[in-house]
């Protein structure tokens, strides 16, 4: 069974990701029973048949939007973003989309190259399943969670502003004038 | 100038462990190269000709004495005795060890700096006026709000994997001095009818091979929704932003496709879902963050002091620096220096580790300890009593730091060219040297007048060639020679315009006849006080270009058939290294 990393611990994974083939089209392929996550596409072609199923998945593609699971949000056991290349940001905004703009609550995963030092943005916009590039150790990936113990700035995790949540410093020294 | 607390503190420091860890993984090779690459960048660590260069952030160009002195240490300590001061207000150093990193950054932690986010398709240093406080038209002092958008910035969660770079400047006082028609997005602060501090936000201007001016998106945002109105513009780019081309990748193009009303719409459509939530700024925080800008203890003095007008009177030198490197304060009896790094010989921009020191001085002795690095690579002491300038003065030329040119031909802006960076068609810098040195009588240079000059060594434009009244670009050409591009009528500030190539492209030894050919067409063509860039606008290219092609040039002899002039302007796209 795969290893993942979900609120922030190391657990084991039953569900599988159906990436097309060649060959295999949305309308084509042949989704195998049990736990699946498949892509956008797969569920908008197979949908009268999937959306019966106890437990599924859906994963979007970075060039894909959210809004397109406007609706049916709330038939997803898991719904994962791939990140092609980790250097490609778009996951970032979907997810931060999904969460604060489509209400999404359930599991969030982000698939693909998923690196150790991109955890800690993934987490804040609002992933909280990591499946790591299958060549990662899991237990080093892991610690990309915890780099950093303070943020600036709002995102999904974090609703206030530091500038909200504490008292900072002015200086002292104008007010003392 | 600001200073951290300890959330500012464990943040940087935090960043700094995080670092030494990444690099520990890149030499035990648990990190790719190619995986190393994005996280090294994001620190401002570039593999250059020397090896690595890092890029250190300065804030707004605002620097301490006790920072430049660790500037210095770092330039002694494990560079070769030198930085470079940048366009975009930044120091780069080029001659550094990898496994020295982590140590320099934490040196400049230990001093509340850092790399952060100095590279990499991410925002950047966020660049302003380098008069912010001082000047006598200022409407709004920038300088909290670019700080405040500096912490929003970092590390930002979202924003951290852009198509492209993006880069912030901010300006506050009626005159641009931050070009920031040239930047992905340019906030002008301003006040409303009401005298409410806000911004005219711009968007979609940048340089590199497609130059464009921005677009103004809103012509007022109050000051409390600036955070969430410039993320709404962020998360609209980072969605649609072109990832397929990197030559297309900037907001620039994605504002172009899209048109600008189309742009705004989707952008404000985001924001109607931000606008007055948590993000909002709030009066609280802008008055404690502008507690760190508050006035220094100034002096009642008068606004003339007669020793100066004495030592002006026997001093032609001082006389000069005084007009051209000396500029009016908003308080009496006070001036703003510019320090010139610009002397006629030396690399523009380049300071060594004995002038840093030294400045890091004149500030603690003349100007509260503050310094200002300029967008156009010169120094500034913002808060000098005029009293004080004929010993500054005196002190300062001792170090080659008064050459009295600045804003004339030979306060050239110059990138850093082939000596230093892999991308280059051209040694920017030589050139940089050839011209000033051509340039060097102080008469011809003040009868040419107000005039700005930006050398580029490839169409990145890093020298910023497309606003410079004149502007030179290393080009290169199938036969892979050093070409030289030369265009005319670019500027920056208020009436931004981008300038337009004069004609084919000329070898190294030609440019500096070129240059005086154009000068020498203004000063025949002008009206009494008319600048160079008022005459271009007013005659056009035409009788530049002609008669900068009317004769040839004297001989090179490797080069006796002048073919340079012959062949057309066309070149081969110069290719990114697959090093960045
Ligand atoms: C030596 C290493 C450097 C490298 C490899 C480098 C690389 C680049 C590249 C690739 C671009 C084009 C970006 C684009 O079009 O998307 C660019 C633009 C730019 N760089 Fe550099 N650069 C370097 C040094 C500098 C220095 C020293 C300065 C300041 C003096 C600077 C300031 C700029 C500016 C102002 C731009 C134009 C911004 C724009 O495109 O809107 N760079 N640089
Ligand atoms: S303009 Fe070109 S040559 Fe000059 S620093 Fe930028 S990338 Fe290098």
């Amino acid at each position: 069974m795969n290893m993942i990393i979900k609120n922030k611990t190391i657990v084991a994974d039953d569900w599988t990701v159906l990436r097309l083939q060649e060959q295999e089209t949305p309308e084509n392929v042949i989704v195998a029973a049990g736990k699946v996550i498949v892509p956008l596409k797969v569920w908008q072609a197979q949908r009268a048949a999937l959306q019966d199923r106890k437990e599924i998945g859906v994963w979007l593609a970075s060039d894909e939007r959210p809004e397109e699971l406007k609706g049916d949000i709330e038939k997803f056991s898991v719904i994962a973003v791939d990140f092609p290349k980790f250097s490609d940001g778009r996951g970032y905004s979907i997810a931060f989309n999904l969460r604060a703009r489509l209400g999404y609550s359930g599991e969030l995963r982000a698939i693909g190259d998923v690196l150790r030092d991109q955890l800690f943005y993934l987490q804040r916009v609002g992933f909280d399943a990591f499946a790591p590039r299958p060549d990662r150790k899991i237990e080093e990936v892991i610690k990309g969670l915890s780099d950093f113990s303070e943020v600036y700035q709002t995102s999904f995790d974090q609703k206030l502003p530091l500038f909200r949540r504490v008292q900072r410093k002015a200086n002292e020294a104008a007010s003392s004038q | 100038m600001y200073h951290y607390d300890e959330y500012d503190q464990q943040i940087v420091d935090e960043r700094v462990r995080q670092y030494r860890d990444q690099v520990r993984r890149r030499l035990s090779g648990e990190l790719t190269e190619q995986e190393f690459l994005p996280l090294r960048l994001q620190n401002g660590l570039y593999m250059q000709i020397h090896g690595y260069m890092l890029r250190i952030a300065v804030p707004y160009g605002l620097i301490s004495s006790q920072q430049m002195r660790m500037f210095a240490h770092i330039a002694r300590k494990y560079d070769r005795g030198y930085g470079h001061f940048t366009t975009r207000q930044n120091i780069q150093f080029n001659w550094l060890k990898l496994q020295d990193t982590p140590d320099i950054l934490a040196d400049l932690a230990s001093v509340q700096m850092h790399g952060i986010q100095t590279s990499g398709n991410c925002v950047r240093n966020i660049t302003s006026d380098e008069f912010a406080g001082v000047a006598q038209d200022e409407v709004v002092d920038p300088r909290p709000y670019a700080e405040i958008l500096r912490q929003w910035s970092t590390f930002h969660p979202e924003f951290a994997y852009l198509p492209r770079k993006f880069k912030i400047a901010i300006s506050g006082g009626k005159e641009d001095r931050a070009a920031i028609y040239a930047h992905d997005i340019g906030l002008a602060a301003i006040k409303n009818a009401q005298g409410e501090a806000g911004f005219r936000v711009v968007v979609g201007g940048g340089l590199g091979r497609t130059p464009v001016i921005g677009s103004v998106i809103r012509e007022f945002v109050p000051w409390q929704h600036i955070l969430t109105y410039v993320e709404s513009i962020l998360r609209i780019y980072n969605q649609y932003g072109r990832r397929d081309n990197k030559y297309k990748a900037r907001i620039k193009i994605l504002v172009k496709a899209l048109g600008i009303d189309e742009f705004k719409r989707q952008v404000e459509a985001d924001w109607a879902d931000l606008k007055d939530g948590p993000g909002t700024l709030t009066g609280e925080e802008i008055n404690r963050v502008a507690s760190f800008f508050t006035d220094p203890a100034y002096e009642t003095l008068p606004d003339h002091d007669s020793k100066l007008n004495e030592f002006k009177a026997d001093s032609r030198s001082f006389s000069n620096w005084l007009s051209r490197n000396v500029k009016p304060h908003r308080i009496p009896g006070y001036a703003i220096v510019v320090l010139s790094l610009k002397k006629p010989g030396n690399a523009p921009g380049d300071a060594t580790a004995e002038q840093m020191d030294f400045v890091a001085d004149l500030a603690d002795r003349y100007s509260c300890g503050e310094l200002r690095i300029t967008h156009k690579q010169n120094l500034v002491l913002a808060d000098v009593r005029q009293k004080d300038l004929i010993s500054l003065w005196q002190e300062a030329s001792a170090q080659e730091l008064t050459t009295p040119n600045i804003g004339m031909l030979t306060d050239i802006i110059s990138c850093p060219g082939a000596e230093f960076c892999t991308l280059a068609n051209a040694r920017s810098i030589p050139l940089a040297k050839l011209i000033a040195e051509r340039f060097e009588n102080l008469d011809y240079l003040y009868d040419i007048g107000e005039i700005t000059l930006n050398i580029s060594g490839c169409v990145n434009a890093c020298g910023q060639h497309h606003i410079g009244n004149i502007g030179i670009t290393g080009v290169e050409k199938k036969d892979h020679d050093e070409w030289y591009q030369v265009s005319i009528g670019g500027a920056e500030g208020n009436d931004s315009s981008i300038s337009k190539i004069i004609g084919p492209s000329f070898t190294f030894d030609q440019v500096p006849e070129v240059i005086e050919r154009l000068i020498h067409v203004y000063l025949r063509e002008r009206f009494e006080a008319e600048s160079f860039i008022d005459t271009v606008r007013r005659i056009g290219h035409a009788p530049f270009k002609e008669h900068v092609y009317a004769t040839g040039f004297a001989a090179q002899e490797d080069e006796a058939d002048g073919k340079h002039v012959v062949l057309p302007a066309q070149y081969e796209v110069p290719y990114y290294s697959p090093r960045f």
